[in-house]
């Protein structure tokens, strides 16, 4: 049996793709600046009506859900010591810290006065689901970057080469690495764990911001049990997405497909996904909302595609063998889970918002577009700069050597 | 990466338990206020109100707001469109048709209703609103970090924001004239300056009592139901109207507080942080239960 162990990727950092993606965010920074020296009012179409719009709806609603394949793929490799899957942890972990770092860059420019980010550390709200949302965030992203360390640690012991006069620096640079190293691994455990718990709080915490909002929320979106809806589409969308991750990396760089691993992943999404579908199916039941269908307009509409596209044509593709053999199928059914999700953020955020005075309709503005896309870009960008630079992507080794670090001064 | 032995992992887990139990002990303290008997409220009469807008005028000079002089606000066109209060303007009024005579047009004044239960206060991330004593819902500047999620939570749409400011944009809204003058046992700006008495402050209650009897006594003249004495659990500011209030703009509101449901699922989820410590001992539990199994088939393999 080959073994599979992560390594960096011997590649060039710069392509046509990463050229055009370097361009967009630079295109969203400018937007950015604009937004910091003339105020939100400058940059986006939110009003007194509007307070919210797509920094809030996408870059942080949809960017926690997007990243939850950091903690399932946790629960799963981890909790329940499925080894086969430890090859896809690393991706997933990172795809989950940059998503989350992010998340907390999309807060930070949203929020009026972004410098006052701090005070929620020291002036609580107990009431206030918004606080709940914002201490787990703070936390989880924390525990994402310890849960990183014993990647950096594996990067740089025995490899520690500081420039000049530095250099003096390097063994006990080292050593504090192996000192790191040591102390992480045995207590690991517990932040795999409180990742887990944090961002089931969380994620279900982020469908509760919602129902303060009352009858000003669409009755197909408004409902108690919004929380267990958000839950339970986090978890389903965080596979579908270490999948799409995991085909575009091994294209980009050239390498093949893990599609048995893929495969594999493949047959947990489903149920998953028919758990979501049964709740959001119930919840229209129970509550009756089935008969705002009837009626055409955008709410019925977006709730209809919603459904369609983002659950149950994913769920069908899902249950067919002729998908699970092919990495792009895979990918293909997996990009309508993350469209679904995407798309059920934008709908309970804004589509599903309806203020009682509002003259007009919000549509994002071009600088907000631009934000937003600017993030996504450079976050593709920070990915591939660590899959090159860090053990990250596991690849087969074929040779027997079991050190688990490279001997200082040796060979690379 | 998980190969730490038993013993390290108990003596782990009981540190962090204890640390989880030590903390929660502290964070129970969350900002409640009480419900004054006393508290006091305002009665706005819209079969009263003549529209001159001179409440308009003195809330914006009592809050130091930029203002056009006080004559200018007799001219009637603005009526035409409606209008919200926003962060220029704190209270405005609104004229809608009479069906019964083109003479008297209904007025409204509309600014913040000062609730019983806030939304806002319940929903502020670092609890920059507080409810006094004396009924009043006020914004802390010095706390606000500009989230706007008070602008979600509100069921009346009134929290405004200086979207136009890069530095120190604030939240606006009516704040009852609390710190220059109701704090004082004076009287709001607005209510003083009424000329003909359509709004009239004083204690809850007695407002309530006194609406009642108006009702009573002119049945014709108003319509049986005293917005604000229910909705959403009560709000300072009450109503009296000839017309349907939801034809007057007002929201359908129920009678239950706007932050009921979100705070019992908040308080449930963290119901004194039982369900996150239990749900992580039952995943500490999972994890040593299949890491075990993984080292005896190990051994077995061997």
């Amino acid at each position: 049996m080959e073994n599979m162990k992560p390594k960096m990727m011997q590649k060039n950092f710069f392509t046509p793709t990463v050229i055009g993606l370097t361009i967009l965010a630079i295109n969203g920074l400018i937007f950015l600046l604009i937004r910091f020296v003339w105020g939100i009012g400058a940059v986006t179409n939110l009003d007194n009506q509007h307070p919210w719009g797509i920094w809030i709806g996408i870059d942080v609603a949809a960017g926690v859900a997007l990243a939850a394949g950091g903690f399932t793929t946790a629960a799963l490799g981890h909790i329940m010591h499925k080894d086969q899957y430890h090859s896809i942890i690393r991706p997933a972990l990172l795809t989950a810290m940059l998503g989350y770092t992010f998340v907390a860059l999309s807060v930070m420019i949203d929020l009026g006065r972004y410098y006052y980010i701090w005070h929620p550390l020291i002036m609580w709200n107990g009431s206030s689901v918004l606080f709940e949302v914002g201490m787990c965030v703070m936390i989880y992203v924390m525990v994402l970057y310890i849960e990183f360390l014993p990647i950096v640690t594996e990067r740089f012991i025995g490899r520690v080469n500081l420039p000049g006069f530095l250099k003096k620096l390097n063994k006990p640079v080292d050593k504090f690495l192996r000192v790191l190293d040591r102390g992480l691994e045995k207590t690991m455990f517990v932040f795999i764990i409180a990742g887990v718990v944090l961002s089931c709080l969380h994620q279900s915490s982020l469908g509760t911001l919602m129902v303060i909002a009352g009858p000003k929320m669409h009755p197909l979106w408004q409902t108690p049990v919004l929380p267990l809806l958000f839950l339970l589409s986090a978890i389903s969308v965080g596979f579908p997405m270490v999948i799409m991750e995991s085909v575009i990396t091994s294209k980009s760089f050239g390498l093949k497909p893990e599609t048995n691993i893929l495969a594999d992943l493949s047959n947990i999404i489903a149920p998953l996904l028919g758990v979501y579908l049964a709740f959001k199916i119930g919840d229209m039941v129970i509550r009756q909302t089935f008969t705002y269908l009837t009626e055409i307009n955008t709410s019925s509409v977006m709730f209809t595609l919603e459904l369609l596209i983002g659950i149950i044509i994913p769920l069908r593709l899902f249950l067919s063998n002729e998908i699970k053999k092919s990495p792009t199928g895979m990918a293909i059914a997996s990009f309508l889970v993350v469209l679904g999700v995407l798309m059920n953020r934008i709908n309970n955020f804004l589509v599903a918002y309806n203020p009682p005075y509002a003259q007009h309709s919000y549509f994002p503005s071009i600088g907000e577009i631009s934000v937003t896309i600017g993030f996504v870009a450079l976050e593709i960008l920070l990915f591939r700069f660590f899959v090159i630079n860090f053990p990250i992507v596991s690849v087969p080794v074929y040779s027997t050597p079991q050190t688990k670090f490279a001997i200082r001064g040796g060979s690379k | 990466m998980l190969n730490q032995s038993r013993r390290d992992f108990l003596k782990t887990s009981t540190l962090i338990t204890s640390a989880t139990l030590g903390l929660n002990s502290k964070s129970k303290a969350a900002s409640k206020y009480v419900l004054s008997e006393d508290r006091m409220g305002v009665l706005v009469d819209t079969t009263v109100c003549i529209g001159c807008r001179k409440c308009e005028w003195a809330c914006k000079v009592a809050h130091n707001l930029p203002t056009e002089p006080i004559d200018t606000y007799d001219d009637r066109s603005v009526f035409k469109e409606k209008r919200r209060p926003n962060d220029k303007a704190l209270t405005v009024v609104n004229e809608y048709p009479n069906d019964f005579t083109d003479k008297f047009p209904i007025d409204v004044k509309v600014q913040c209703m000062h609730c019983d239960k806030p939304a806002c206060l319940s929903a502020c991330i670092v609890g920059a609103f507080s409810k006094h004593e004396n009924g009043a819902v006020f914004w802390d500047s010095t706390k606000c970090i500009g989230c706007r999620y008070c602008m979600v939570a509100c069921p009346f749409q009134i929290p405004a924001f200086e979207f136009e400011k890069a530095l120190k944009p604030d939240i606006k809204k009516c704040d009852f004239c609390y710190k220059d003058r109701t704090f004082k046992g004076k009287l709001p700006a607005c209510v003083e300056i009424c000329p003909v008495e359509a709004i009239t402050y004083g204690r809850r209650e007695d407002l309530i009592k006194a609406a009642r009897e108006k009702i009573k006594m002119y049945p014709n003249r108003y319509v049986n139901r005293i917005f604000g004495e229910y909705e959403v659990g009560g709000t300072s500011w009450l109503y009296l109207a000839s017309k349907d209030f939801e034809k007057l703009d007002f929201p359908k509101l129920g009678k239950d507080p706007a932050p009921g449901v979100s705070e019992a699922i908040q308080h449930g989820i963290f119901a004194y942080f039982v369900p996150p410590v239990a749900l992580y001992a039952l995943l500490g539990g999972i994890m040593w239960i299949n890491k075990n199994k993984k080292s005896k088939e190990q051994e077995q393999d061997k």
